[in-house]
């Protein structure tokens, strides 16, 4: 769960969003409306001038550096646009990173980044450096190195921007398979193909939260409508 | 397109009893397009009264099975040789609705495109939600179906996107057109006809 309200530059304004576990919501609005700022503060790399972010209850403010980087490591996972991958590691090394950076022996880590590249469709390009890699497999990657743990909180910001649309749709599908396994997500996307993935749709518009969709619809009552 | 063409071609495939026809017409459009036992049976007396099937007796069970005869054959296949004529597409009342709060005093343009793109956002993402289920059981003509409204509907987002940008940038208001335009007539709409 979140809260956020003011920030300094007035980013976002007034504004709460729930995201329960096994949701999936997308943010969409105009550049500018504060989906980004959004993301950073719910996956507390931004901290809000006032208003509050939890996550599975927890307030983020309370916490120390080191608490907050480890809940950052732990549950969290991020999927940016530009996949912000290592370039001096391999694909599974990066993948790894979060693990052994949470003290998992180099051994284990490995092959629990392996067994994510598998699950992303990357089994067989371990060992390979990014930028031996296509876009659309770069993003596996980071895809990989998100969901890697018991990540609880998914946060993708435009992680379909560089990709063609097939590409895009695996990507999607990935993350959604995620959710529906029981993490929470946010994906911001400008792509209605993309946001219709999510249960939930919401609009920003200068900071605030102009609309939503609402909760999803049972498919029977779209088809008995 | 009435439902006529439709079931006529689930007769292409053999005979058939009309409820039978409903199960099968519904799965055959994916779900997008309920029909009632009351319309098949309906569509299924005008077909017969056209001759384009014939009743072939009863099954085990006593239910009449229809069968497709030539004329209906050559329908069918008149009917997959004809493009869709635009006369047969409904009017596109989310354009005129728009197009006539872009051009009237008073009409906040933004929200109304708004609401609309929550709706067709909202629309879209039920669909896909059905289209991924289809594609979980394989089930490639639906997915492609469900292809087709999603595809539609974010065309209709993406001009609803357009149609903002357009506005707000004129100052929130367009002007209403003084001059008449030519309507466009398709090579099929010589006839004149007005499906809708």
């Amino acid at each position: 769960m979140y809260r956020s309200g003011d920030v300094l530059v007035r980013a976002l304004d007034d504004l709460t969003l729930e995201v329960a576990a096994g949701e999936l919501v997308a943010v969409m609005g105009p550049s500018g409306s504060g989906k980004s700022t959004l993301l950073a503060i719910g996956g507390g790399l931004d901290t809000p001038t006032s208003g509050e972010v939890r996550v599975e209850g927890t307030p983020l403010r309370g916490l120390s550096p080191t608490a907050l980087a480890r809940l950052r490591r732990d549950r969290l996972g991020y999927v940016f646009q530009d996949f912000n991958l290592v370039s001096g590691l391999t694909a599974a090394e990066n993948v790894a990173l979060p693990r052994e950076l949470a003290g998992a022996s180099t051994r284990s880590a490995r092959a629990e980044a392996v067994a994510a590249l598998d699950e992303v469709g990357l089994a067989g390009k371990a060992d390979r450096f990014p930028d031996q890699l296509s876009g659309g497999q770069q993003q596996r990657v980071a895809i990989a190195r998100a969901l890697i743990g018991r990540r609880r909180l998914l946060l993708a910001d435009e992680p379909t921007g560089a990709l063609d649309s097939a590409t895009g749709q695996a990507v999607l599908d990935m993350i959604r398979a995620r959710v529906d396994a029981g993490a929470a997500g946010v994906l911001v996307t400008h792509e209605p193909r993309f946001a219709s993935w999510a249960d939930r749709i919401v609009f920003l518009r200068d900071g605030r939260l102009v609309d939503t969709t609402g909760a999803r619809d049972r498919a029977e009552e779209l088809l008995s409508s | 397109m009435s439902v006529k063409f439709g079931l006529l071609a689930l007769f292409a495939e053999g005979p058939k009893y009309g409820y039978q026809l409903r199960t099968e017409f519904e799965a055959r459009t994916g779900g997008t397009w309920p029909v009632n036992v009351g319309q098949v049976y309906t569509t299924l007396e005008r077909l017969e009264r056209d001759a384009l099937v014939a009743a072939e007796g009863t099954n085990g069970e006593g239910r009449t099975v229809y069968a497709i005869t030539d004329a209906g054959r050559a329908a069918l296949v008149g009917w997959f040789s004809t493009p869709v004529a635009d006369a047969d597409r409904p009017r596109n009342e989310l354009a005129i609705k728009l197009l006539m709060a872009a051009t009237t005093p008073g009409v906040d343009v933004a929200t109304v495109v708004q609401r609309q793109r929550t709706e067709s956002l909202r629309l879209m993402r039920d669909y896909n939600s059905l289209r991924r289920a289809a594609e979980a059981d394989d089930d490639e003509a639906g997915v492609l179906l469900l292809d087709s409204v999603v595809f539609a509907l974010e065309g209709e987002v993406r001009w609803l996107d357009h149609v903002e940008a357009t506005v707000l940038r004129r100052g929130g208001r367009l002007a209403a057109p003084v001059k008449a335009r030519r309507t466009v007539r398709g090579p099929a709409r010589a006839s004149g006809s007005n499906a809708r």
